[in-house]
């Protein structure tokens, strides 16, 4: 028997688990309708592999596989919407669904099992878990192909066995070992041959679970897998949480347990892989909780993914009267449904409807006390009071330097909090925003730069067509000089005609001599209208009309000026 | 002898101190040469502070000769786009008071980009020549349209169009951008001893 560790903390909630625990995993019957939510916060939103009005089979997959959870058609049927719904987010926010309407046949694609996994490479058997869709169920959703593959990556020694389920009133888990620990432990040896088949493994378990331990010490009797059950506190089974108290070992901030040999995996996720690769079956159920004293049943159900909670609800006898807010999860760390129709996802592990006397409402907010019981039960020993001054004057430096960072959400100091300070709440704001203010950074950072590009570009631009007209300007200058040295060149070739044409401008253009001929001859044309102009004007003076005089007045004054400024210009010339 | 000595001792004292003092002279005229940053560090960091919209809402061409310019004393609550998250993250930084934004600059809003109609678009390039960030791709003559990635709703664009058909549109509230809002602020209850006025 291992050596046990503690964990810092915790608390002590009642465990209302014995409410779900008297009857065995019940099946409902099909509903009418199920309603895939296609968001996943690890990827963004998936790939469709499926348009509207296509039928689907049972385990079809309905979305592209890269490296994240695919989903699968949990029965057989025809896709009747692929459109935004309410899923069970603490936004309250839709995200894109596809809604299958079934058929109530329960046809089955043709399943590809391997029973004979012993003969698959690891990198195989984790092809089969990827395309299975299988994902973490404890609540993370994380892909277990992933989590999988950067174990055998990261050659893990131990796997570590998550069946604490230590949320009070869920027993979805507890109830999966009793009733299929023969599955669990084919699944444990699945995984091993996925990563390493010498990796030790260690299934953690809270003591508030003798059936749970007696079958798994009586199903791993013969193997070298050990149950190691500890006291019952709340929150153990958090993943950090279990590792420390099954190994001692804590996983750095920012680390995953791979990167310290340890592989942890939740015992439903275990059977997920089991179905996925000896049975062929993707994970399209799963063992949800429904319990709380606004129903009148209170038992556990293989549920299948997307089935709407209020159809679990009608089947257990809810009553929305004594109902005081339905959360999907365990009471500590649940989501607050805002709504019934949204459907269970592949980490909906509960559905609890508390009455008023369970749950009451939750009181005003009042002062903190600064009584120091939330420094007592945090499990991740950071200091959730000056956590809170700092939330509350949202001072992000500070938050991160008490590694808000570190907290897991747990609730344990809100649990305790005799102020009622939502503590979490706060938390989880800060953090959020604190994200988002990286993510802005990132934003601004890349318009500085586009920015700054820009400018650049367009300073270049200016640089370079400066330079073409300065190299232009160069070019004529130097034609011009090679024109003069060698003007005489007169050759049959194409440069040599333009070289001539070239030479003819020029010399036009450039020879002093020939423009003072050209003004003299026009200095002569000029005085010769101008006396034509005199001759017009005094026969107009003779014969003509007042305005026919004024018109030749005109026309003979512009002549004596074009004169005039003919004579100046051939002046100026011959100055030079 | 006494005199002597003391002349030796003087004269160690006076060279190991000039030795000192030409030595650490030396190393900083070589560290103010090659270790001088080319711009103002302040300028730099209220640079980083500001939202890089660009969109001289301030009355600066950009957001750098704005960030100069408060380094040199402007005030600091003339960028709209940033709003009091910035104002009071400039007014950390300079250790001032943080003073609400002029209104005059405009108002604080929620994030918006610029949406071309396309269809309307008669492909003359001037909203391209506008942007700042070069967020708009489009040829003469040819349809253009706003890459919305890279848009930072600076608004320069609308001017320029000669057919009005570019629309700021908010940015929606994504799921994925999603984060808790803070919770409901109640008002705290102290237990606070009366005074009564007549109490000595």
């Amino acid at each position: 028997m291992s050596k046990l560790w503690t964990i810092p903390g915790g608390i002590y909630p009642a465990d209302q688990k014995s409410q779900s625990q008297a009857q065995a995993i019940g099946s409902l019957p099909l509903p009418d309708k199920l309603l895939i939510p296609l968001y996943d916060h690890h990827t963004g939103e998936l790939k469709l592999t499926v348009a509207v009005g296509d039928k689907v089979k049972k385990g079809q997959r309905l979305t592209g596989l890269n490296q994240v959870s695919a989903q699968h058609a949990p029965t057989s049927g025809w896709i009747s919407a692929i459109e935004p719904r309410l899923i069970a987010h603490p936004s309250g926010m839709t995200a894109l669904c596809i809604e299958i309407t079934t058929d109530k046949k329960d046809q089955w694609i043709d399943q590809i099992g391997y029973p004979d996994y012993y003969n698959l490479s690891g990198a195989q058997i984790r092809e089969v878990i990827a395309k299975a869709g299988v994902v973490g169920m404890g609540g993370a959703g994380y892909p277990t192909a992933k989590k999988l593959h950067q174990a055998a990556e990261a050659h893990v020694d131990t796997i570590i066995i998550n069946a604490t389920e230590c949320e009070p009133y869920i027993t979805a888990d507890d109830m999966l070992i009793r009733e299929h620990a023969e599955e669990i432990i084919q699944g444990i040896d699945i995984v091993r041959q996925a990563i390493n088949v010498k990796t030790k493994v260690i299934i953690g378990i809270e003591n508030n679970k003798p059936e749970a331990i007696a079958i798994l010490k009586q199903q791993t009797k013969h193997t070298d897998i050990e149950v190691l059950s500890f006291p019952t506190k709340y929150p153990s089974g958090g993943e950090k949480q279990l590792i420390q108290i099954v190994s001692g070992n804590q996983v750095p901030r920012d680390k995953r347990p791979t990167d310290i040999g340890i592989l942890c995996l939740n015992s439903a996720t275990i059977f997920a892989i089991k179905r996925a690769v000896i049975n062929g079956e993707p994970l399209i159920s799963r063992v949800t909780t429904v319990t709380g004293g606004a129903c009148t049943i209170n038992r556990n159900y293989h549920t299948l993914i997307g089935t709407p909670v209020e159809f679990l609800l009608r089947h257990n006898g809810f009553d929305n009267e004594k109902c005081s807010g339905l959360i999907m999860g365990g009471p500590m760390m649940g989501i607050n449904l805002s709504s019934a129709t949204v459907p269970i996802n592949k980490t909906s592990a509960c559905i609890l409807a508390p009455d008023h006397y369970e749950m009451p409402e939750r009181q005003a907010e009042q002062a903190c006390i600064r009584c120091g019981l939330c420094e007592d039960v945090c499990p991740a020993s950071l200091l959730p009071q000056q956590l809170l001054w700092y939330a509350k004057a949202e001072n992000h430096e500070r938050l991160e330097a008490h590694n808000l960072f570190d907290c897991i959400e747990c609730g344990a100091c809100a649990y305790v909090c005799p102020s009622n300070i939502p503590l979490v709440h706060y938390y989880r704001n800060s953090k959020g925003s604190i994200l988002n203010a990286n993510r802005e950074k990132v934003v601004s950072d890349q318009a500085k730069q586009r920015f700054e590009f820009r400018k650049a570009r367009l300073l270049n631009a200016e640089q370079a067509r400066k330079e073409k007209r300065q190299s232009r300007q160069l070019m004529m200058e130097a034609t011009a000089a090679e024109l003069t040295n060698d003007g005489q060149n007169t050759g049959t070739d194409a440069a040599a005609i333009i070289k001539a044409a070239q030479l003819r401008v020029l010399n036009k253009q450039a020879s002093p001599q020939k423009k003072i001929a050209q003004l003299e001859r026009t200095l002569l044309s000029a005085q010769k209208r101008v006396e034509e102009a005199q001759q017009r004007l005094n026969e107009a003076i003779a014969s003509g009309s007042a305005e026919q005089q004024a018109q030749q007045r005109a026309s003979l004054e512009s002549a004596r000026q074009k004169q005039v400024k003919t004579q100046q210009r051939l002046a100026e010339m011959k100055a030079q | 002898m006494i005199e002597v000595l003391d002349a030796k001792i003087f004269l160690i004292a006076v060279t190991v101190l000039v030795g000192l003092g030409v030595f650490f002279g030396a190393l900083l005229g070589f560290a103010a040469e090659y270790f001088t940053s080319e711009q103002d560090p302040v300028v730099e960091q209220i640079d980083q502070l500001l939202p890089q919209t660009q969109c001289g809402q301030c009355g600066f061409p950009g957001c750098q000769p704005y960030a100069q310019s408060i380094a040199e004393g402007d005030a600091i609550n003339k960028c709209p786009p940033g709003g009091q998250t910035t104002i009071n993250a400039i007014a950390k930084l300079l250790d001032i008071t943080a003073i609400p934004l002029d209104q005059e600059h405009g108002e604080e809003s929620a994030r918006t980009i610029a949406t071309i109609r396309e269809d309307e678009c008669i492909g003359c390039t001037k909203c391209i020549k506008a942007c700042p960030v070069d967020a708009i791709v489009g040829a003469a003559k040819l349809m253009h349209t706003v890459i919305a990635d890279e848009c930072t709703g600076c608004d320069l664009c609308i001017d320029p169009c000669p057919v009005d058909c570019i629309d700021m549109i908010p940015v929606k509230a994504d799921i994925t951008e999603w984060y808790w809002p803070a919770p409901e602020r109640t008002a705290e209850i102290l237990a606070v001893p009366q005074l009564s006025g007549n109490q000595t």
